[in-house]
């Protein structure tokens, strides 16, 4: 999800040039230059509080950064490519139904406390995940389906579904399914949160006060990290302060001022000032479903496909990402961010067509009313949304969208509600639209949002020609099949306009000159081992 | 006496029962339940299945009947037991505790500022000859009333901690970084004392007994300080309690603000996850806190004041 903001006022002091275009956008990587250096400390600001510092507990917000650090996983994906290379695992072998995958466990990783990360290690992780349920939301429901881990020898572990999980391997590459020894995975939950969490990545943890701060600090004798990384063995960074700062405002002028190094969650309206004044802007698109409205077909108006496409016609995503967003922003160009393992670039569908999306209105039936608002059999083209403030910019680029549907006729009422019970909300139904988005590196997220067993939030009957798509994706393990499938499901979204996609959320962060290669990972988080101050 | 204290007790009992009991209904009366909160982890859409929501439901108690789990709450609570929070697990108590000093730290500097600047502030109004400085102190109350707690505190971190680099904009190891949050907490409440106090005192000052203490040939100070301010102090006092809660509520927007740790942002938290354990925990503190202040400063009162005597509702004052 996108950064948590307190629903306290626009920040009233730092609006001034708020969203002046300049030409300086963001880089795709940490500022480089110069031979790294080891040694020094790293101080950042968090936009919020991490709650639980177990990465597979945790949820799915910016908050993960401290946990990211602590854990391994047995793949990483190369953020440029999509390809899944080893980290933990040297290399693995997926079943071409995609039910059973074996991995081949590299022998010198050992866990913070000693014990070694090996193939029985493996196993009590899933267990513990599968046994963890609803408080380990997104790793059981990678590990839906499983049937259980078999130790083959003391490296080689074979995990196994009673149904295809094509997504499973890239599951693997996630913090969620990042690996933990035996001290933490044999405690109940809650003695695993804000203690106790024992990983074998390159930082250890040494305190987390909740709402205040997370420190870790290096692992001496770290020599297992990923292939993708600038450099073996220890981190350069001795020690990582993450000071958790709620108000953007005050993260911006802790920057500015010094006293921290670099901060998350970056407002739109303060990243032209830092810009000038010598910090890095460093952005990357989060992979997974842009931000947009899906449809809740259950409803009458939005039952009608000509409506739904004529209000993804009707919505100028260029001016939306102009105006309430900044340049590290991109409108959306598929179903599915660019950043997505299997993306289709379906920008020729996105456009912005009122002509088009008021001819297909007029031929539904749909005719200018009195006030404007667009009338058939007596009843007004009045859609509403659901949404909740995940997302500080999300207020505005409604509103925006709000006059954007105006102008064709359509009447958009806003209704907001709390993050709390968006989802209970959702589940009740009474609305058109939902505004929403997610985070996920791999395209199996459009499964989860629009298969009719899963959340379904477009309401869609079983067996619809995209439930096919989504499942097939799933079932294979070949990734050409599997692109495949996931272009059609893309295609067919679009096509039915059961999802509007209007922006791509993208993950800002500002950072001081003396700070180098603080490098994102495929899922857009932070990645500090090869990370070094001057 | 020992009647009138018995009585109170009562009476705060039933206030705090009639929290509790509130607190109790609102959380239930909401659309949602904090399981399915945690497991859609902030809106986006995870596929966590019904029966893993019905288990972790089953853990928290949250499947049984509705009056069970009242009645079970409230008996737990009457031994100090609120259960576990649903978020981390922990005990309630021990969550509570946990960030109760950081906030008792804060409250206690912002309390101590606020009596001190404000009963300056209205003891110099209404001692000042010169016209034009006695109206200019006397309308800076009603500013710090007015001005937001939250663009106040923004303000101070800009101006002190970024513009001039005096003082850290957050942390809570460093006494350095307690003063603007105080500070910004202070600024109400002093505001509302300094505004009760000076009315007070402006009354006092012309009463028969300050004209009587001139007349023997009291000084000015003696006149002022000595007789009129003591009996003045005894309206700012009774509202103490209701500014104790003002400055317990203020605490989640400075708390917030100043990224401090503390009672405000773990209610702010709780709220937010719908964390009945532990709001419920929360709000029985909060009242707690509230009733004893209350009652303190009932007793206190007969010792600033000889004319009020304490007694039970029988007894005629």
């Amino acid at each position: 999800m996108a950064r948590r903001r307190l629903a306290l006022p626009a920040v009233l002091l730092f609006a001034a040039g708020a969203l002046a275009a300049t030409g300086c956008g963001a880089s795709e990587s940490g500022a480089g230059g110069g031979t790294p250096e080891a040694g020094g400390e790293l101080t950042f600001a968090l936009a919020s509080d991490p709650g639980c510092v177990d990465p597979q507990q945790q949820g799915n917000n910016d908050a993960i950064y401290p946990a990211r650090q602590l854990v391994d996983s047995l793949t990483d994906e190369d953020p440029e490519t999509g390809d899944i290379v080893p980290w933990l695992a040297e290399s693995w072998e997926v079943s071409e139904d995609a039910r059973s995958f074996t991995f081949h466990i590299r022998d010198d990783a050992t866990f913070s406390d000693g014990t070694p990360v090996d193939a029985e290690a493996v196993r009590a992780n899933f267990d513990s995940i599968v046994e963890l349920g609803a408080r380990a939301a997104l790793g059981s429901s990678y590990l839906a389906g499983y049937e259980g881990t078999t130790v083959d020898d003391t490296h080689t572990a074979t995990v196994t579904f009673a149904e295809p999980n094509g997504q499973f391997l890239r599951a693997t590459t996630t913090f969620s399914l990042g690996l933990l020894a035996e001290a933490t995975t044999s405690l109940p939950p809650e003695e695993r949160c804000t203690d106790n969490i024992v990983g074998s990545g390159p930082f250890v943890l040494d305190e987390y006060r909740p709402n205040e701060v997370v420190v870790e600090t290096r692992r001496e004798d770290y020599a297992w990290g990923s292939s993708l990384w600038r450099h073996e063995g220890p981190a350069y960074l001795e020690r990582l302060t993450f000071e958790v700062i709620p108000e953007s405002g005050v993260r911006t002028g802790a920057l500015r001022s010094g006293q921290v190094d670099a901060i998350g969650g970056v407002a739109p309206q303060d990243e032209a000032g830092l810009d000038d004044g010598g910090f890095t802007v460093q952005s990357r698109v989060n992979p997974g479903l842009p931000f947009g409205l899906t449809a809740n077909i259950s409803r009458p108006a939005v039952s009608d496909q000509a409506v739904r496409r004529a209000v993804l016609l009707a919505i100028d995503r260029q001016e939306v990402v102009d105006t309430v967003l900044s340049p590290s922003f991109r409108p959306a160009t598929s179903t599915l961010a660019h950043t997505t393992d299997t993306y289709l670039d379906l920008s020729a569908e996105l456009t912005h067509d009122t002509a088009e999306a008021e001819r297909l209105l007029d031929e539904a039936g749909w005719r200018p009313g009195p006030d404007g608002v667009r009338v058939k059999d007596g009843e007004p083209l009045t859609l509403t949304v659901l949404w909740a403030e995940n997302f500080g910019p999300n207020e505005n680029a409604l509103q925006l969208i709000q006059q954007q549907l105006r102008a064709i006729g359509v009447d958009l009422t806003l209704r907001s509600t709390s993050i709390a019970e968006f989802t209970a909300l959702r589940e009740e139904g009474d609305f058109d639209y939902t505004w929403g988005n997610a985070t996920r590196t791999d395209p199996d997220i459009l499964r989860t949002q629009f298969s009719a067993g899963l959340v379904n939030v477009a309401r869609l009957p079983d067996g619809s020609p995209l439930e096919e798509a989504l499942q097939a994706q799933n079932a294979v393990a070949d990734p050409e099949a599997r692109a495949e499938h996931s272009a059609a499901a893309q295609r067919l979204v679009l096509e039915e306009a059961y999802s509007v996609p209007v922006f791509e959320l993208t993950t800002v962060l500002g950072i001081a000159d003396h700070v180098h290669d603080l490098d994102f990972e495929a899922s857009s988080r932070i990645q500090l081992h090869d990370t070094w101050v001057s | 006496m020992a009647r009138y204290v018995a009585w109170r007790l009562a009476q705060s009992a039933l206030v705090l029962w009639a929290a509790f009991t509130v607190a109790f209904a609102a959380l239930y009366l909401l659309p949602s339940d904090p399981v399915s909160i945690m497991a859609a982890g902030g809106g986006e859409a995870n596929a966590v299945s019904d029966e893993q929501i019905a288990d972790l439901q089953r853990v928290h108690g949250l499947d049984r009947p509705l009056w069970e789990q009242y009645l079970d709450r409230l008996g737990n609570a009457l031994t100090g037991d609120f259960g576990l929070s649903v978020q981390t697990g922990d005990p309630v108590t021990e969550v509570i505790a946990e960030a109760l000093p950081g906030t008792l730290q804060l409250a206690g500097a912002a309390l101590v500022l606020a009596v001190a600047g404000g009963a300056g502030l209205a003891l110099l109004a209404t001692w000042t000859r010169a016209r034009w400085l006695r109206q200019v102190l006397l309308s800076l109350p009603a500013l710090g009333v007015s001005a937001p707690t939250f663009w106040v505190g923004l303000l101070l971190v800009q101006l002190v901690s970024f513009r001039w680099g005096l003082l850290p904009a957050f942390g809570q190891e460093d006494w350095r970084a307690l003063v603007l949050p105080a500070v910004t907490l202070a600024l109400p409440t002093g505001a509302v004392l300094a505004q009760i106090f000076a009315r007070s005192l402006r009354t006092a000052l012309v009463e028969p007994y300050a004209d009587t203490a001139r007349a023997k040939g009291a000084s000015r100070a003696r006149v002022h300080f000595g007789h009129a301010a003591p009996n003045a102090a005894v309206p700012p006092l009774t509202v103490t309690a209701v500014l104790l809660g003002n400055v317990l509520s203020g605490s989640v927007v400075v708390e917030t603000v100043f990224s401090r740790s503390g009672l405000g942002r773990t209610t702010a938290a709780a709220v937010d996850a719908q964390d009945i354990p532990l709001v419920l925990g929360i709000v029985a503190f909060g009242a707690a806190v509230y009733v004893v202040a209350n009652l303190l400063v009932d007793l206190a009162h007969p010792l600033l004041d000889p004319r009020v005597t304490v007694g039970g509702p029988a007894v005629a004052a």
